[in-house]
């Protein structure tokens, strides 16, 4: 096994469902509706919780421990793409987002549940059930207000223009993809992608959206290589204050 | 209390039905079906334990409970291995236990054998105070990650499910 190309998949899997957990996190207390509040709220701990399952399977490798390497890092070192280091600004791209981002998230976790590493398979079969619920959730929304009022669906169409560049950055080509697919780790980033985009238009068609023509749209690339926007470090700041004013209290 | 000599795997069972769900006060973990194998070699005991959510942020607490009860009962040092081999689904409460749920007014999760077939299921699910099914999902997330919200239009409550999953 390569454990060079594991670790890498592992860490660009953690860092999104770390970062995006803390992001949903921020809407616990401010989300447009109490349901809505809790369900962002529910998110972020589910992902906050699958990013540690991640981060113990890398620890068990050799890695770091898990609070370390959540909060001591440096946003170079971060391997999430830059769609989920992005503001929540306006609940229609928070919404967009999530739509974009769990369904790619959970037919990832799908493919993983065949993967030739077990302790990934295990987790996959584990995590696909509960990804079950943030789709549902999603695509509950995305056809209630993408069939609404006139401001519901102008806003959604609008972030989903913004959003899309980023979205396809999920699928930042990795340099160990086929080292991955000859292991039988992973399908690879390509594989996904095409699974994505038909499952992407599947739900968008219920809609009165509208997806961009995919050849036009410039996938945003450079987060799983450590090049992010500026909204990651002051993120990171802000998640690891309590940590860094004693990294070695108990918890 | 004295050391034991001698532990049955029975045993273990049987003691760790006091443990209860920090959440849910009426179901055991026994019943809840987070405890996936207990291992008895001689007088060392390994249970192993798996979350019924990855994130499930009460699966510490319940660990140093299963350790609290068998030292009480002089198993020494017993050992918690929580692991994914045999992950958790909402079909492996037990009987007693989907019963202890209704009791305590959180309607039961359905088989996920019907929930693969059809997720519309969730909306229709069954008001535990009165039985009625003219009920709908409020939202697929609760107060904990293992619950869904609901409303029951029969006697005019809101209800809370225990996700099938």
């Amino acid at each position: 096994m390569n454990e060079g190309a594991l670790k890498e998949l592992l860490y660009k899997m953690a860092d999104d469902l770390l970062i995006l957990g803390h992001r949903n996190s921020e809407w616990t207390g401010m989300g447009p509706l109490l349901e809505e509040d809790i369900a962002f709220s529910s998110m972020a701990q589910d992902k906050v919780g699958q990013s540690l399952a991640l981060y113990n399977i890398l620890h068990a490798l050799g890695e770091q421990a898990p609070d370390t390497v959540a909060f001591t890092r440096h946003a170079a070192q971060f391997h999430n793409c830059i769609l989920v280091e992005l503001p929540n600004q306006e609940y229609d791209f928070s919404l967009i987002r999530h739509f974009l981002f769990d369904t790619a998230d959970s037919l990832r976790w799908e493919m993983l549940t065949k993967s030739t590493y077990e302790p990934l398979s295990l987790l996959a079969k584990k995590i696909k059930g509960e990804l079950r619920y943030h789709t549902l959730h999603a695509n509950t929304w995305m056809k209630q207000l993408g069939t609404a009022t006139q401001e519901s669906i102008s806003r959604l169409q609008q972030s989903l223009q913004v959003v899309m560049p980023y979205a396809l950055g999920i699928f930042e080509p990795s340099p160990n993809e086929s080292i991955l697919l000859t292991e039988g780790i992973f399908e690879g980033e390509s594989a996904l992608q095409a699974k994505w985009k038909t499952r992407v238009e599947e739900i968008v068609s219920g809609t009165k959206l509208h997806l961009p023509d995919w050849k036009t749209v410039t996938p945003v690339f450079g987060g799983r290589l450590g090049k992010h926007s500026e909204h990651l470090e002051p993120m990171l700041n802000e998640m690891s204050e309590v940590f860094r004013m004693d990294p070695t209290a108990e918890w | 209390m004295n050391t034991l000599t001698s532990i049955k795997i029975a045993d273990i069972y049987r003691w760790l039905e006091e443990v209860k769900d920090p959440e849910i006060p009426v179901l055991s973990l026994v019943d809840l079906g987070v405890i996936t194998n207990v291992n008895v070699e001689g007088i060392h005991v390994t249970v192993e334990m798996t979350p019924t959510f990855v994130g499930c942020p009460a699966m510490d607490f319940m660990k140093s409970e299963v350790i609290t009860v068998l030292k009480k009962y002089g198993v020494g040092d017993p050992q918690v291995d929580i692991n994914f081999k045999s992950a958790w689904s909402s079909d492996k409460i037990s009987e007693k236990g989907k019963a202890s749920l209704k009791k305590f007014g959180l309607a039961p999760p359905p088989s996920t054998k019907d929930i693969q077939l059809d997720l519309n299921i969730l909306e229709h699910s069954v008001c535990p105070r009165c039985n009625g099914t003219n009920t709908e999902m409020k939202s697929p997330f609760g107060p904990t990650l293992c619950r869904s919200l609901h409303y029951c239009f029969d006697c005019r409550e809101a209800f809370e499910q225990f996700k099938p999953v």
